[in-house]
């Protein structure tokens, strides 16, 4: 009672419906993770972490820097003394988690094994099993190009693309989008990991977070018209997307600001960065902004300058989709120097 | 038009002879009483063939298993790519490995390892491909009439065959399990075009149809196939969207014997709503078919409330008067509710018979309805004397009275390519 005697009607409206979602949130791990009783996040946090000497001698990264890196975020963005607790709100051990990857840009561009391999190791310290953590993209000799190792059945760490189970027969909807969904989204995951790279994109402008969901659709190049706009927001306002994400790790490695979305060398860099955020909205405004900084160092017109601007994260911020946000006012972009 | 560029014309029909099973011929008898005085019917083989066609065609009874299944969603298996994969003939190299392809009007600008709208030509190094020459992932003997083309070879059948893949998207599309997928998503067979040729003969079609999908985005498959065709003497016939770019409409559609152009609405804002197109490319590309001197008829799909008003209707017909002419066969089709498109009824049969009436009004000869079977409207008449030319049923051609291109009663010519 001391509590609504002290707050306002508004404060104690606040927290009945935070506690309702609680109650009503299917394994809501996510909203714990993202959201602390009786207070509404003020902002969105995107951590964007740095290594300067996440590569070895080689140029390869570093795993045990990578793991290092992955922790410090994690426990930047959850706010909290050690990684494993954050990994342990983020997915239950009876839970099966899928990390969407990203393929499409071979070894060069793709999401980064060593990141892959970290998040797959601090899962199953959380308690998940290695047979329940599946890595997938849209196809399996893709994966292979990009260096991982399609491997299914056993007790080991799943891999392997849509093509290998097809997608659903039957189409969802939202708005401009109307796709079959992957199997392996539908029928082997409870949780989703976006582990997408951050890059330019010669439609989009940037894809990022919100754009590697057409990895999980059977048409995506029905959806690149206009910038992608509005399909990506549209896409993403899936259920069967929106009720399994939990969290985007941006592979930041290796990044492009121009010749998206292949692996172009000369116009990649080694960025040696995660971002990472609960907010793909959030994420995808900062990732643009850090390739929009690039582009100016390298003296290349903006993207909007290049008629080519992501116009589709103002969609996805917009009062239709309400997927987060893009207002830098409320996002809290917090820098970690790991190794530092 | 009449016998149009026909060098290579199928076996000669025994006239003279009524078809031995005709059940419904008994419920119309003033069809009967009309071939009794001038009847010109199809040789009984022909009729047995239509009506098994036309069987299979509803569902009823198939001719033969298809030669290739539609997809049972289970994935695919694993296939060989490099057989399907061709360099595309209609496209410009730009720089840093990008192309802009020059099939469609759509024009789309690909990166390297990215696709077209199409979703079956892709960006490899700079060099585009298209990834479904001789993928064949539907094929089947069909009536001719099934097209429809009723102004060709009335009671012959096509061996119909499709690759995966459309250049739009159209929230009404029946076959969207082969249209809006990638070619690696749907289990295909390769069946290179000489081949094609081979099974048009085998299975008695004096046509090959490219259907189904959108033959636009096979356009090489199709040009090789038409060639190979020709070379054994069966014609080629396509049903497509006619969203193309000139050039590659001349060169490609060059090659066919007829055409059947889907003339999808008569607005622009239903091209960008409904199918993710645009209307003023398809309307010059009916223009230049029909100074090509190309055979072609236009079907346009009735979908309730989004383009059956009377001022479209009226606007289509006076349009095809005015630029293509009043002997272009247009087709008013039913529409059922499929893919994108549950939430309209089917189209009313009056509102099908409104927008015959208004087209008829119009001036233009040969309207038809389609997908109402045993509507007399899917029957040709005379625009002169009124007579049945030509009685279908379903999709067989139970009569057909046209003789060297004429209505046998009155002399009027009959535009088409017609079966002597």
């Amino acid at each position: 009672m001391s509590a609504i005697r002290n707050g306002s009607r508004r404060d104690f409206l606040k927290k009945c419906l935070i506690g309702a979602a609680f109650l009503h949130a299917d394994g809501g791990s996510a909203i714990r993770a993202a959201v602390e009783p009786g207070t509404a996040p003020a902002k969105s946090k995107v951590v964007i972490a740095h290594d300067a000497m996440l590569r070895g001698a080689g140029g390869t990264v570093d795993s045990r820097r990578m793991l290092n890196l992955l922790d410090q975020s994690m426990q930047a963005l959850f706010d909290c003394d050690h990684a494993l607790e954050a990994w342990k709100k983020l997915a239950r051990p009876d839970e099966t988690v899928g990390l969407k990857v990203n393929a499409l840009g071979g070894r060069g561009l793709s999401s980064n094994l060593q990141l892959v391999e970290a998040i797959c190791e601090r899962l199953q310290e959380a308690g998940v099993k290695a047979s329940g953590i599946v890595v997938w993209d849209r196809d399996s000799d893709e994966l292979e190009r990009a260096g991982f190792h399609v491997s299914m059945g056993g007790n080991r760490v799943q891999c392997f693309g849509t093509d290998r189970v097809d997608y659903e027969p039957e189409l969802v909807t939202h708005g401009s989008v109307g796709s079959r969904l992957s199997r392996i989204l539908t029928r082997r995951c409870n949780v989703l990991i976006n582990v997408p790279v951050l890059k330019d994109h010669d439609g989009a402008g940037v894809s990022i977070a919100l754009k590697n969901m057409y990895g999980v659709i059977h048409n995506p190049n029905k959806y690149h018209p206009n910038g992608c706009n509005p399909y990506i927001a549209d896409l993403n306002m899936l259920p069967e997307i929106r009720a399994r994400m939990r969290l985007t790790i941006c592979d930041a490695t290796m990044a492009s600001y121009e010749g998206g979305p292949g692996y172009k060398p000369e116009y990649s860099w080694k960025n040696n960065a995660l971002l990472i955020s609960q907010d793909p909205v959030a994420l995808d405004y900062t990732g643009w902004q850090i390739i929009e900084r690039k582009r100016a160092d390298r003296g290349l017109k903006t993207l909007e300058g290049d008629g080519r601007a992501p116009h589709y994260i103002a969609t996805a911020a917009d009062v239709q989709h309400r997927l987060g946000t893009n207002d830098p006012r409320k996002i809290s972009a917090i820098a970690v120097q790991a190794g530092a | 038009m009449t016998g149009g560029n026909m060098s290579h014309a199928p076996d000669e029909q025994e006239g003279g002879k009524l078809p031995a099973d005709g059940a419904a011929e008994g419920e119309r008898p003033t069809i009967r009483d009309e071939r009794s005085q001038k009847r010109c019917p199809l040789d009984r083989r022909s009729f047995l063939k239509c009506a098994l066609a036309s069987g299979a065609a509803l569902g009823l009874c198939e001719l033969d298993q298809p030669l290739i299944a539609l997809p049972s969603w289970v994935a695919p298996q694993k296939q060989d790519d490099s057989r399907f994969t061709v360099e595309a003939k209609f496209y410009e190299k730009l720089q840093g490995k990008k192309i802009k392809c020059k099939l469609c009007p759509r024009g789309c600008t690909v990166g390297d390892l990215e696709r077209g709208y199409c979703g079956v030509r892709e960006n490899r190094g700079g060099r585009y491909y298209t990834l479904v020459h001789s993928r064949v992932c539907a094929a089947h003997v069909d009536p001719i009439q099934k097209k429809p083309l009723f102004h060709y070879l009335p009671g012959t059948l096509a061996f119909s065959v499709a690759t995966a893949g459309c250049n739009v998207n159209c929230k009404f599309c029946q076959n969207w399990d082969i249209s809006q997928v990638r070619p690696e998503q749907v289990s295909a067979d390769y069946i290179p075009p000489q081949q094609i040729a081979g099974l048009a003969k085998q299975y008695g079609c004096p046509t090959i149809a490219y259907t189904y999908s959108e033959p636009v985005v096979f356009s090489e498959y199709l040009m090789d196939a038409a060639d190979a065709g020709h070379q054994a003497g069966i014609h080629s016939v396509v049903v497509s969207n006619g969203y193309m770019q000139e050039d590659a409409l001349k060169t490609a559609y060059g090659k066919m014997d007829a055409v059947k152009i889907d003339l999808k609405a008569f607005s622009e804002s239903y091209y960008r709503d409904v199918v993710a197109g645009e209307l003023k490319p398809v309307l010059e590309s009916l223009v230049t078919l029909r100074k090509m001197g190309k055979w072609t008829e236009i079907v346009y799909l009735v979908v309730p409330t989004l383009n059956d008003g009377d001022s479209e209707l009226r606007g289509l017909a006076s349009w095809i008067k005015t630029n293509l002419g009043k002997d272009v066969p247009l087709h008013f089709t039913q529409f059922h509710p499929e893919y994108l498109l549950k939430n309209l009824p089917i189209t009313p049969v009056p509102t099908l018979e409104r927008a015959k009436a208004i087209a008829d009004a119009e001036g233009l000869h040969y309207v038809y309805i389609g997908n109402v079977p045993g509507h007399p409207a899917q029957n040709t008449y005379c625009p002169k004397c009124r007579r049945m030319l030509v009685e279908r049923v379903g999709f067989t051609a139970d009569q057909m009275l046209i003789r060297k291109g004429s209505c046998p009663f009155c002399g009027q010519p009959i535009p088409g390519i017609w079966r002597e």
